[in-house]
């Protein structure tokens, strides 16, 4: 292969804020850069994962090269690396911009800037990229250009003057986006003889392969046989493959040098040995240091997973271990629940991956799950001088043994209009929230700083942001540290027996009205038994809410003749299957769905 | 060739007008359709001769609905005339014909006598002309007195009136009037049904499916305004009284309770619907009948057209043929069993499945009996009042034996 003149080279990606068009636009990109025809494309290639193509968002990094024809004549390599869209992915989102020169910052042309876009923007100008605006959805009626360009001068300060006004969803004007990417976004450096030093910014698990690892290379090169070492794991391998990204599949080539993006495989067993951050290097030939801004990234959020059918445990425990392959982020551990049997406790970015984790679960492995409640961790200072990171509610020591208690506590941005900003005070305050300050960034939009502790927002702070802003807010965090407070373990006792499943730790200040909500939603969820069951939330011996599910006092069919016996059997079968997929904890029937609806308790 | 015993039931799915509650295979029809079907039900009949004259004893028939009363004395002695040319009848055969007040007359009584009807069963429901009128019935009290008289008149002996507890406005007081009122009557047998609100029935939609529901609709059916509100459903605490008024308030009568609703005077349990309880075979005749027949069920079409063109095309109409697993029998015996008073006998388990009830369900017993919910007594076996209360928890677990 011949060699490649960097400075025909683009290293680039897109942000925005969810839906704002950015998978779309990528689509464009490809399309029209004529790596794929029209026909072979299918809609939004990047993302392509079922879930992903569901839900909108991108889950992992997806990178793919094209090669454009600009108007000068010359053909220029375009590396398109697409970026998780969530807050959750916040790290990897900040090594996938490590590895551009440049982005385009995709704007809905009737949203605007939300909090979100500015995240991500100050992200990518944290690491020097040219952002480069596109205005998007300009064929909606809504649509505002003007308003929106304002907006990104006025709340970014970038110059969006000549920002294309696109369509990404009809192809309109994205052309000028094209020629713009050669114009505004600066070809990569480095030197091809220097000493390797590529960053990781995505690996992937592939039956096949192994352990594909996605990087750019800042300094030297790299070819099949070159002996590599990764700086922070110590990890050594023998490249087998290098090669660049098709749409979708996996081409490979001779050599990787500086400026270039691309993937090796090495005789690596494991993506745990390729941590996202890390700077790969020539184990004969290292370079002085590791590329900056590696971390190790660790879970923020923790619940159990059971199988909903104990005999699938062992499918859960093979289902993680094929996730975590491709999901480092991902942390998994044996448990065990009195009322749930064996599982798993499980570490999470976030809810979101949570979420995505729980998915995918269900939908690619076929597993039915019980969630416990997801906890965050806090840390638990022991009057014997010990200090404890817990993140099951359950292994609280006995209060006596406790000196205090810490929770971890986030900086939260939330972008609003004028009108709800009332609302979503309120709400804040509700979730103890420590008021920070508010900046307007136009006439009648403004951003709330607020200090919150993570576990008022694990739950379905989302979702209350949405419904008290009629969709308008839009909401950003990251960690600010541990804050000590009073906190206290909340049990529920089903017919005075401890549900561990459903233990959980909050605030002292809301136990009372969220022991009463659990008490009444288990009411409803569990049915009516043989005998009459009291539940109750308490704290400690202390019990603190009560509700009782009264005895079953009817349960007979009146007529049974000729014509009714079959179906009466099947409705006989119906009910049994129904019983066995309850949990039984003592001698109460508990339905499956009753354990995850009190993740869900109403805001009312 | 051994002669065995078997039932024979056959429907007429036709009715004046289908009452509210109403989830049988019924219509009303003009005269036409019903001598169109009348003249396939009898060819149905003719068909079975050959396969059973010589091989089963009828022990009962049961004629039943829509309001079977509705057809023609005529036609009626005409469908009676080929089931006694196709099927060996006993002579002290149970034979039972459903009727509704308002639909009887002498003429019709008398045919129906000389055809060898010996029972009839009179669907009343309530003596509360108020609470008549909302289950959509077409007749009054007044209307069955008189239907009443005029049958014993005509000297059938053995009456089943049917009622209806548990519905819409009812109170334990106007049940109980209901209860009294029949009672005085002296019929020979009373059923008394807790309403069952059936999907696809005009009191599904007023009254809603299962638990949740329900009540919500029912609450915003309440407060709905204009012409149409309905009274509530009787709660589960009502029902229940309601339920255990019935049995001692028709226990002073003279009545005893031998199956989860039916109740009979000494000598006068209904055969027919026993052989169902105790898995008698029996054959299904007409539109959407059901039949037990060689360890199988299966029941007729219930496709109108599709039935009399099958029986006139001498086509299949059978459909869902299931054919029953030992364990399938097994189950079917304690769930239709233990809703006998009287339950089960464990000489009879044996007999019929050739190993003991304790080898099968000797925990469950246990288990059911530690919770009072099943009696144990020698040979029978059998349900407590409380284990009736909520049968349907106790049978699931005879399930899979």
């Amino acid at each position: 292969m011949s060699e490649i003149d960097q400075s025909k080279i683009r290293n680039f990606c897109i942000i925005a804020h969810i839906d704002h068009g950015k998978s779309t636009l990528a689509d464009r990109i490809i399309e029209m850069t004529g790596l794929l025809t029209s026909r072979e494309m299918q809609s939004q290639v990047l993302d392509n994962m079922e879930l992903e193509r569901e839900r909108g968002i991108t889950i992992k990094a997806q990178t793919v090269r094209t090669v454009y024809k600009a108007k000068d004549g010359e053909e220029y390599i375009f590396n398109l690396i697409d970026t998780p869209g969530h807050v959750d992915f916040n790290y990897e989102v900040s090594r996938s911009l490590a590895a551009c020169d440049g982005a385009i910052l995709v704007v809905d042309a009737a949203q605007g800037v939300e909090a979100q876009t500015l995240a991500n923007v100050y992200l990518a100008l944290d690491h020097d990229l040219d952002v480069m605006p596109v205005i998007n959805k300009i064929d909606l009626p809504s649509a505002d250009p003007d308003r929106a360009k304002e907006e990104i001068e006025d709340v970014i300060g970038i110059d969006a003057e000549d920002a294309p006004l696109i369509s990404a969803k009809t192809g309109l004007n994205v052309a000028d986006v094209l020629e713009q990417i050669v114009q505004k976004i600066p070809a990569p450096g480095g030197d091809a003889s220097a000493p390797l030093q590529a960053l990781i910014f995505d690996s992937v698990y592939d039956s096949y392969k192994g352990v594909i690892v996605f990087c750019r290379l800042k300094e030297g090169t790299v070819r099949k046989g070159s002996r590599i070492q990764m700086m922070a794991t110590k990890a050594t391998a023998d490249v087998v493959e290098v090669g660049y990204f098709g749409a979708g599949q996996f081409i490979p080539c001779e050599e990787l040098s500086a400026g270039m993006v691309g993937y090796i495989t090495a005789s690596l067993k494991n993506v745990k040995d390729t941590h996202v951050g890390d700077t790969i290097t020539d184990a004969q030939r290292p370079c002085d240091k590791p590329l900056p801004g590696y971390k190790k990234v660790n879970p923020m959020v923790y619940c159990g997973l059971y199988p909903a059918d104990g005999a699938k445990y062992p499918d859960l425990r093979d289902a993680l271990e094929k996730l975590q392959l491709n999901d480092a982020a991902l942390q998994f551990e044996a448990e065990t629940s009195v009322a749930l049997g064996f599982g798993f406790r499980c570490g999470f970015l976030g809810l979101l991956h949570l979420e995505i984790v729980q998915e995918r679960l269900e939908r690619e492995y076929n597993l039915d799950l019980v969630t416990t409640a997801p906890s965050v961790i806090y840390k638990v200072y022991k009057t014997n001088g010990e200090m404890i990171e817990l993140t099951n509610p359950t292994n609280l020591p006995d209060p006596s043994e406790i000196e205090y208690m810490e929770e971890p506590v986030v900086k939260a941005e939330i972008m609003v209009t004028s009108e709800y900003i009332g609302a979503i005070m309120d709400l804040c305050q509700e979730r103890r929230g420590a008021y920070q300050g508010m900046e307007y960034i136009e006439e009648n939009r403004a951003v709330l700083k607020y200090h919150l502790p993570l576990n008022e927002i694990i739950y379905d702070f989302f979702d209350a942001l949405k419904s008290r802003s009629r969709g308008y807010a839009s909401f950003d965090y990251e960690m600010l540290g541990y804050e000590k407070s009073e906190l206290v373990k909340l049990d529920i006792l089903i017919n005075k027996e401890e549900v561990d499943a459903l233990s959980f730790i909050l605030h002292a200040g809301t136990a009372y009205e969220r022991g009463r909500k659990m008490c009444e939603k288990l009411k409803e969820e569990i049915p009516r038994q043989l005998f009459e069951i009291p539940i109750q939330a308490a704290i400690g011996s202390k019990v603190i809410a009560r509700e009782t599910v009264k005895a079953m006092r009817k349960d007979v069919l009146a007529k049974c003749y000729g014509g009714d016996i079959s179906r009466k059997r099947k409705l006989l079968e119906k009910q049994k299957e129904g019983k066995k997929r309850m949990r039984q904890v003592g001698n109460v029937e508990i339905p499956q769905k009753a354990f995850m609806s009190v993740l869900k308790l109403d805001d009312d | 060739m051994m002669i065995k015993e078997m039932e024979i039931y056959l429907h007429i799915p036709f009715c004046v007008r289908k009452c509210a509650y109403c989830d049988f295979l019924s219509r009303a029809a003009d005269e036409k359709t019903q001598q169109e079907y009348v003249k396939t039900l009898i060819k149905e009949i003719r068909g079975y001769g050959s396969t059973y004259y010589d091989r089963v004893k009828i022990s009962t028939i049961f004629v039943g609905g829509g309001t079977p009363s509705i057809l023609t004395g005529e036609q009626m002695q005409h469908i009676f005339d080929a089931l006694h040319q196709s099927f060996q009848i006993s002579k002290d055969a149970e034979i039972t014909i459903e009727i509704n007040p308002g639909t009887v007359t002498d003429e019709k009584l008398c045919l129906w006598r000389q055809a060898g009807i010996n029972r009839l069963s009179i669907g009343l429901q309530s003596v509360n002309d108020e609470e008549l009128r909302m289950l959509g019935r077409i007749h009054t009290y007044g209307k069955f007195l008189d239907s009443y008289r005029a049958v014993r008149a005509q000297g059938f002996q053995n009456i089943n009136i049917d009622l209806i507890s548990a519905i819409p406005g009812q109170t334990l007081e106007s049940w109980r009037e209901t209860l009294t009122k029949v009672a005085e009557l002296e019929p020979e047998h009373i059923s008394a049904y807790s309403l069952i609100v059936e999907e696809g029935t005009p009191f599904y939609q007023m009254y809603g499916g299962s638990g949740e529901n329900k009540k919500e609709t029912q609450d915003s059916l309440l407060c709905g305004e204009g012409t149409h509100r309905y009274l509530p459903l009787p709660d589960e605490e009502t029902e229940r009284a309601i339920y255990e008024a019935t049995d001692e308030l028709l226990g002073r009568y003279g009545y005893q309770r031998y199956e989860i609703s039916n109740y009979a005077k000494e000598g006068y349990v209904c055969r027919h619907n026993l052989g169902y309880w105790e898995r008698k075979e029996y054959l299904g005749i007409g539109l959407g009948a059901s039949s037990l027949v060689e360890h199988t069920r299966y029941h007729n079409t219930s496709d109108y057209e599709k039935y009399i063109t099958g029986v006139e095309g001498h086509k299949d109409i059978r459909e869902e043929m299931e054919k029953l697993s030992l364990a399938d029998e097994i189950e079917e015996f304690m769930f239709l069993g233990l809703r006998k008073t009287k339950g089960i006998s464990a000489k009879e388990f044996r007999k019929q499945f050739g190993k003991t009830i304790t080898d099968v369900y000797g925990k469950e017993l246990k288990k059911l009996e530690s919770e009072n919910l099943l009696v144990r007594a020698g040979d029978r076996i059998y349900l407590t009042e409380r284990g009736t209360d909520i049968s349907n928890a106790v049978f699931i677990r005879f399930l899979d034996p």
